[in-house]
């Protein structure tokens, strides 16, 4: 398939971690039983009116400064008509040509690579309602009926929309995964993919290397993890090409991801046509963005991802691979910078990196929490660089550092795992390592250096790693005469 | 007690009778159970009568609420049926709400209830208020007590036929395009559309939300003023409602001196009848008496406001009543194989002719392609009608008009010819698409039937509308007792 | 000139179930009533403010603190019907 190339761009959907719903007091809540948060509103009862969430708009006007979009003086929401179960009054409140917020751009890595994708628009809206659908295999073909629980129905929602400048589904993966960071960073989502707090779906087109002009593309769906987007993508760029060198055309249509066969499919072959019939909601009023509240956002808006891992590169002297490990996601970058604080940096990158991410994986546990406090971990550097004990013997303290609770001090003492660099002390751990192994003792006086590890890995082994290699070393040169 | 005539009777009075002990809250609302019990059948304002209901609450109120009373404590009143009331079966006259349970209590009602009224029940209307004759009715076609051949107005024809046939002392009404207005006209009695947004909408059943207002209907000015006090008020559930920058005042003036009064003269058209015309220039010659100067007056784009309204009115509804899908409450279609053939049965057989012409229309004009030329073009044109109304103000306090071209016109007459219906409404629609406020007040009858007088102000100009209201009908003395002439009697010559 | 074609595809959008006769004579009706209102396009007026709202009234927004909601039987309690404690709808396809 060489001499096609991809053109992507995303639709995201993002929940936003309110209290309340977009456009009624009802609790913002997840997978609670159906149909305890409700009210006339979010229910469409007949006579009820919707009432725009303040910190919805606070929130959308985060995101929007996040992603260095030009928040538009004026907004209007809009009714977007369709019928649907999960959509009570059969319309969305929803923005259209007056929306939040245009003309952005999300810079983000993929490997050393920094790219960035433009963002056509990002508004505000309103969430469908959850749809069940009866027998086995859950989806809408073969059931008998669905249900509708309106408890997610109304919760306040944020459209992020890219312009098509993403050129590979690796790149649509990292985009859609350093986005997720970002928003949750912002604070305005928790993001949790398994509650459907963030969603998308996917334009695509292909066309012939270097050409500028885009293709003809399909949109598609229900790709509910990263690797199903890649995967989605990944099999939509070699049909779409298959079909355009032989001569064919692309029709423009939705298409649906299979996660079991991992190929997409069109659902329907006659897309009902979408005639939306937006108006503007008589309903609300517009909001007009006072300047002042919005450089008062600007100017409490927390340190974003990117620039983090910049300051983590020029700060710390990372490298861009470990700055983008330790600086992407706010839990991780806050416990390396408390800790780096008090040791080396570049010695600490390499312990959080390590030990320190391993130990958190395997217990499950969040950056920052558990016994492994940033300044139990800066100690613990610290004790190796003053040679206090050995690059082993730190991995036995930081593995009871996690333990329990305890100083890295404290450990080595109650452990004994403190260096030997006592000459007395180890003169006679090598003279008896010498004289159990005289075959090799003989070999290394004849010319083979390399038994010199050897020697000093016995001397190790007898000290239980306490032994400053360095002093062990020396000794075992002289012991063997040379 | 003396004898009340609940013909004649306003709530003014109602109010010192029962504040001073002549009257109990239980006997007044008996003289209205009983009016009901006398004549409903013949009028049928109503869609349910909450006899047992309303006669225990007033004796609840005589009984238990002593000074906590609220100001309206022990007043009979009827209230649209387009208003949700929690605990009474509310039904927009449609089918497709038939048997519908409110969950909640529209914020106008809520506060008449505050201030302890006693609802009698809920008034017929043209289902979801789209009509001007209240025969498109699914419950039943109400009919005019002047002269029961003819039709009440509409949409608020149920409220307007109940007051004026002393079924309820005064009314809630609800007023899009003329439908409290018009309706007040044609049964002699007052009805006043409030400026937008003075009146919660919430919980009034969506018609076209950028018109819709609530507003009293009541047999004299100052009932109206009453009511109305009691109404408004800025709802943090409603995003569109705002504060009256004044309080409503209860009027008393007796005098129009120094009042400038433009008269548009696109509202004396060719399709104003004679009689109503005569009643109309006999009343601006009061008002010069009562020293009123009233003078010609244009309002230019007049011709493109109803068809503006026609536009904008059914747009605004084919979305508001796209909640009417069989999901959640109301009338589902029986035996849908499939969602799509439930949605459209369900619709097709909920609604009656009027609405789905209307939804039809407003989805037509929201269409791919036809949004610009329609729905875009009518809000500019609305934007011409509220300055023709804003150069009129620059020279007048108000404006004078007939309510409506034609008295009660015959049950029947105009169904056949929806056009024809449409122009009921064009001395009232300019005034929903102005979002200003306005009144009618009955100055004679012609033919025997009563011809409605339309002041209308700038937007906040209620208590000047309310004091030339008072003031005129005071000089004019109308009668408010109807006739109940039978339909088929020949008007008196 | 508004045709049957039209019409139907108007009613698909409404979910309004029309039978030949109704949509008959709904054609003809909004012949009609769209002829009196084509009027408006009279107006060379491109360069007019639309006006969506009469009142000059911006930002009306609420708090974001919870209000309870309504018990779930009250919710349901006006459904055609319902199932596991949910709204229930005919099949989807
Ligand atoms: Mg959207
Ligand atoms: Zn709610």
């Amino acid at each position: 398939m060489s001499g096609w190339e991809p053109v992507i761009g995303l639709e995201v959907h993002v929940e936003l971690a309110t209290q309340t719903k977009m456009f009624c007091a009802c609790t913002v809540s997840f997978g609670d039983p159906p149909n305890l948060h409700t009210c006339p509103v979010c229910l469409a009862h007949p006579g009820a009116l919707p009432v725009v969430n303040q910190r919805a708009v606070e929130y959308a006007v985060r995101i929007a400064l996040a992603l260095g979009c030009t928040v538009r003086p004026r907004n209007v929401f809009h009714r977007k008509n369709y019928f649907y179960p999960d959509l009570p009054k059969a319309y969305q409140i929803s923005q259209y040509d007056e929306p939040l917020a245009v003309d952005g751009a999300f810079d983000y890595w993929v490997g050393d690579e920094r790219l960035s994708c433009r963002i056509n628009r990002v508004h505000m809206e309103e969430d469908a309602a959850k749809l069940v659908h009866s027998g086995e295999s859950g989806r809408i073909a073969g059931s008998d009926y669905s249900l509708v629980d309106f408890n997610r129905g109304g919760t306040p929602l944020i459209e992020i929309v890219t312009e098509p400048d993403i050129a590979s589904p690796e790149a649509a993966r990292e985009f859609l995964n350093q986005m997720r960071n970002l928003l949750v960073e912002l604070g305005v989502s928790q993001c949790i993919m398994e509650e459907g707090q963030i969603r998308w779906d996917a334009n695509i087109s292909v066309r012939p290397a270097g050409s500028t002009t885009l293709g003809v593309r399909t949109e598609l769906k229900n790709m509910n993890s990263f690797r199903f987007l890649q995967q989605a993508l990944e099999s939509e760029i070699p049909r779409q090409t298959a079909i355009l060198e032989a001569g064919g055309t692309i029709d423009q249509e939705t298409l649906h991801f299979d996660p079991e066969t991992g190929t997409t499919s069109s659902l329907r072959s006659k897309e009902e046509a979408h005639d939306y019939r937006y108006f503007p909601e008589p309903d609300l009023v517009p909001l007009v963005m006072d300047p002042a509240f919005v450089e008062e956002i600007r100017a409490a808006q927390p340190e974003l991802p990117a620039a983090r891992i910049e300051r983590f590169v020029r700060d710390y002297g990372l490298s861009r691979y470990d700055a983008f490990v330790l600086g992407a996601q706010g839990p991780l970058a806050r416990f390396y910078e408390a800790a780096a604080s008090g040791a080396d940096p570049k010695l600490t990158a390499n312990w959080t990196m390590g030990e320190y991410l391993a130990h958190i994986n395997a217990a499950g546990l969040e950056p920052g929490h558990g016994h492994v406090t940033p300044a139990r971990l800066a100690a613990l550097v610290g004790l190796v660089v003053d040679g206090v004990i050995s690059g082993s013997a730190a991995k036995q303290v930081f593995a009871l550092m996690a333990e329990e609770r305890a100083e890295p001090q404290e450990i080595v003492e109650t452990h004994g795992l403190g260096q030997i660099s006592d000459e007395g002390a180890l003169d006679a751990v090598v003279a008896r390592v010498v004289a159990d192994n005289p075959a090799q003792a003989d070999q290394f006086r004849a010319g083979k250096e390399q038994l010199l590890g050897y020697f000093v890995g016995l001397v190790m082994k007898a000290t239980q790693g306490r032994a400053n290699p360095k002093l062990a070393n020396d000794l075992v040169r002289k012991a063997l005469g040379k | 007690m003396s004898a009340l005539d609940p013909l004649r009777l306003t709530a003014l009075e109602a109010r010192r009778l029962l504040i001073e002990g002549e009257v109990s809250a239980a006997e007044l609302t008996k003289v209205y159970l009983d009016q009901i019990e006398r004549v409903e059948g013949d009028v049928h304002a109503y869609i349910l009568v909450a006899d047992d209901d309303a006669a225990k609450y007033a004796t609840k109120i005589d009984s238990e609420m002593g000074a906590q009373r609220g100001a309206l404590a022990g007043l009979p009143t009827a209230i649209k049926d387009n208003m949700v009331t929690e605990g009474t079966v509310t039904t927009c006259a449609s089918k497709i709400l038939a048997g519908y349970q409110p969950i909640y209590t529209a914020t106008a009602v809520r506060k008449l209830f505050d201030d302890h009224v006693v609802m009698l029940g809920k008034t017929n209307l043209d289902e979801f208020a789209m009509g001007s004759s209240t025969e498109n009715s699914s419950v039943a076609v109400t009919h005019n007590p002047w002269d029961l051949g003819t039709v009440p107005g509409g949409s608020s024809g149920g409220s307007a036929a109940a007051v004026a046939a002393g079924e309820a002392l005064w009314a809630l009404g609800s007023d899009t395009g003329g439908s409290i207005r018009q309706p007040a006209a044609l049964c002699g009695i007052v009805g006043m559309k409030p400026t937008y947004g003075t009146v919660s909408r919430y919980g009034l059943i969506a018609f076209a939300s950028s018109l819709d207002q609530i507003g009293p209907l009541a047999r004299s000015v100052a009932d109206c003023a009453l009511l109305l006090q009691h109404i408004v008020g800025r709802d943090p559930r409603d995003s569109t409602s705002v504060e009256l920058p004044a309080p409503v005042q209860v009027p008393t003036a007796e005098s129009l001196e120094g009042l400038r009064l433009g008269i548009p003269r696109e509202y004396l058209g060719s399709g104003v009848e004679q009689g109503v015309r005569d009643r109309f220039e006999a009343t601006v010659a009061l008002i010069e008496k009562l020293g009123g100067r009233c003078a010609e007056t244009t309002l230019p784009h007049t011709e493109y406001a109803l068809p503006a309204y026609y536009i904008i009115a059914p747009a605004e509804a084919s979305a508001n009543l796209a909640r009417f899908d069989g999901v959640r409450y109301g009338y589902r279609a029986a035996g849908a194989d499939d969602l799509i053939e439930m949605y459209e049965r369900t619709r097709g057989e909920g609604f009656g002719a009027e609405v789905k012409r209307r939804i039809m229309i407003g989805t037509y004009a929201l269409s791919s392609g036809y949004y610009d030329a329609y729905y875009g073009q009518a809000q500019k044109v609305r934007t011409l009608v509220r300055r023709d109304f804003a150069s009129a103000f620059d020279q007048f306090d108000l404006l004078i008009s007939p309510t409506s071209p034609t008295v009660a016109f015959p049950i029947g007459s105009r169904t056949a010819d929806p056009l024809a219906m449409y122009m009921s409404d064009i001395c009232t629609i300019p005034v929903n698409l102005a979002g200003l406020p306005a009144i009618s007040i009955p100055c004679g009858l012609a033919d025997g039937l009563p011809v409605g007088f339309q002041f209308m102000g700038p937007a906040f100009s209620e208590n000047l509308i309310l004091r030339a209201a008072h003031a005129l009908e005071r000089a004019i003395g109308f009668d408010t007792a109807p006739t109940f002439r039978a339909a088929s009697e020949e008007a008196p010559s | 000139m508004i045709g049957e074609n039209d019409v139907r595809y108007v009613a698909k959008l409404a979910r309004l179930h029309l039978d030949d006769a109704e949509a008959g004579r709904m054609t003809a009706e909004l012949a009609k009533i769209l002829a009196h209102i084509d009027k408006i396009a009279e107006l060379d007026i491109s360069d007019v403010e639309p006006t969506a709202h009469v009142l000059d009234i911006v930002n009306v927004t609420r708090a974001d603190k919870p209000r309870p909601s309504v018990p779930r039987d009250e919710a349901l309690k006006n459904a055609p019907a319902v199932g596991e404690d949910s709204f229930q709808v005919p099949k989807m396809s």
